[in-house]
């Protein structure tokens, strides 16, 4: 399964919900999605075209919080980005763990560390500073400040 | 419901990054559940590095892991020379898959010593850290250090090897070859280490797929995947080698797919050796003026499996934000799979079999019952559990010759 066949394949099924494709070159693609269309396009990935989920990055932009989902392509070196743009005050979106536990972790973490929601995840405890950090801080939020950083 | 007992493992227990603790849930000898615990030690790298400039990085992400300490910069400068469209030149690329390449055969010395030494098996334990060394000693020789070798930087590497080492790296690598002959045939030989280690912790081919797990522990389940191949850098493409799989996914596949890894490792820095005197006197590093606004999704196959960095650059010189998600992450979360049906004495290698960086063996672990709270065993009785199994086989072996 090529690169060109794939983003065919997916424009084509998903014309909804892919919002811009960027094509960097034949290993890196990024496809920006809606919120809403993610769960059917990771189930298209994982299960139809054979993509592993390496991990997801959330970052928080001006645009609000946004996601990379990484999916990986090992037959033909394709690293292909899920992006996905979630709003500022209110950012959730559909967990994956319940398709793959490759997500469990990662999900768990962001949302501990940018407060970021997911919807029917099966269990968002934190995962790496249980007990010992505040309710309702989220230290990769830009807002955030070191106690080095307040200082100065 | 029946009763359980909690076996921790742990929390001083620093598996790649980060103490960490598991906790085994028991009914009798054999483990039901499992959970794990961490943070204990979280240092916010990804944060941290967003304050540093893309030279600093190096050094930051140098020091997310002692033992694959190459693997996370080599990750990072195909990132941000993705960012930068920056291609190496093949002097560089040799030399980038030679530190890789080196690091990943002590890396595998060093997990078959531990794996031996929770056998019980104390000989292959000194056996193999003392053939590790002269590949420490080489990395001396080379970059100066032991380990943290400092030897990346964006567009290149940070020092040459020159025509007099390569004779010396050749004399120590035919050395390490012979011996790896020898540890090897004393692992797959031996009937005992055969029964502790044949149908013990297996991950299936669909656990791995479900929980992305990566490198030997992937390979040891036929998952045929490793970065080198399928998504080449450095000097990979350029030469010539297999990937080495097996079906079994048990402990035993694990140690088969990390032992033969070896053999390939010599043969690629041999061949890039090679390449090294072909390539005389050619530039190590190429001239970087600045990182444009962008992302790069950079990934290297560590010795335990694939690290892959996502870097975003807003045109500065530091990163916007920096991703690290290094193997042992996924890789851990298979113990789910893997340990639960176990008995105690087999999880203790099980939790050894993806090599998850056991930095410190005399680990601190108290066995107490859930209910009472009382005190059963220690560490120590733990190992000697495990030890004590592979005992009882040997003289079953000894009474039915």
């Amino acid at each position: 399964m090529g690169t060109d066949y794939i983003v065919e394949k997916l424009k084509d099924q998903f014309k909804t919900g892919i919002l811009e494709v960027i094509e960097k070159n034949r290993k890196r693609i990024v496809i920006t999605i809606s919120p809403a269309s993610l769960p059917d396009i990771s189930s298209y990935l994982y299960k139809d075209a054979g993509f592993r989920f390496i991990i997801a990055s959330a970052i928080h932009t001006k645009r609000g919080f946004e996601i990379h989902y990484h999916f990986s392509l090992d037959s033909a070196g394709l690293i292909l980005n899920l992006h996905v743009i979630l709003d500022r005050n209110n950012p959730e979106v559909e967990s994956l763990s319940n398709m793959f536990n490759a997500s469990n972790w990662i999900e768990r973490e962001m949302h501990e560390l940018f407060g970021i929601n997911f919807l029917n995840h099966p269990n968002q405890d934190k995962l790496i500073s249980e007990g010992n950090w505040a309710e309702g801080v989220y230290p990769y939020r830009k807002e955030f400040k070191s106690i080095s950083e307040e200082k100065e | 419901m029946s009763r359980k007992t909690l076996i921790p493992i742990g929390p001083y227990h620093p598996l790649q990054e980060e103490p960490e603790l598991f906790k085994l849930y028991c009914d009798g000898e054999i483990v039901r559940d499992i959970q794990w615990v961490t943070g204990y030690n979280h240092r916010s790298i990804e944060k941290l590095s967003e304050s540093k400039t893309y030279e600093q990085v190096f050094f930051l992400v140098e020091r997310i892991c002692g033992i694959c300490s190459t693997s996370h910069p080599f990750a990072f400068a195909n990132a941000v020379e993705e960012i930068a469209g920056i291609e190496p030149t093949d002097r560089a690329k040799y030399i980038r898959s030679i530190i890789g390449e080196l690091e990943r055969i002590h890396s595998h010395l060093l997990w078959v010593g531990l794996a031996g030494h929770f056998l019980g098996y104390n000989t292959v334990f000194m056996w193999a850290w003392k053939y590790r060394e002269p590949v420490l000693d080489l990395f001396e020789m080379i970059t100066g250090n032991r380990n943290s070798y400092a030897m990346f930087r964006v567009g290149g590497v940070r020092r040459d090897i020159e025509t007099d080492k390569i004779v010396a790296i050749r004399k120590i690598l035919t050395d390490v070859k012979t011996k790896t002959d020898l540890l090897t045939g004393a692992v797959m030989d031996d009937p005992v280490i055969h029964s502790r280690l044949k149908g013990v912790g297996i991950l299936t081919k669909q656990d791995v797929l479900d929980y992305g797990a990566v490198g030997p522990t992937a390979r040891a389940s036929g998952v045929a995947i490793d970065v080198r191949k399928d998504d080449p850098y450095a000097a990979y493409p350029l030469v010539d080698w297999k990937v080495i799989t097996a079906q079994e996914g048990d402990v035993f596949a694990k140690a088969e797919v990390r032992l033969l890894e070896m053999y390939e490792s010599i043969s690629i820095i041999e061949q890039c050796l090679k390449g090294l005197e072909k390539e005389k006197e050619g530039d190590i590093l190429v001239k970087v003026n600045e990182i444009p606004e962008g992302i790069g999704n950079g990934r290297a196959e560590a010795p335990r499996g694939e690290v892959f960095h996502f870097v975003m650059s807003d045109g500065s010189n530091s990163p916007a934000r920096h991703k690290i998600r290094a193997p042992s992450y996924v890789n851990i979360a298979t113990f789910k799979k893997s340990c639960v049906g176990q008995t105690i004495a087999d999880a203790t290698i099980t939790l050894a079999g993806v090599d998850p960086c056991y930095c410190c063996t005399e680990r601190m672990a108290v066995v107490y019952d859930v209910h009472s709270g009382e005190k059963i065993m220690n560490a120590r009785e733990l190992i000697d559990k495990s030890i004590r199994r592979s005992q009882d086989i040997m003289e079953e072996l000894k009474k039915s010759k």
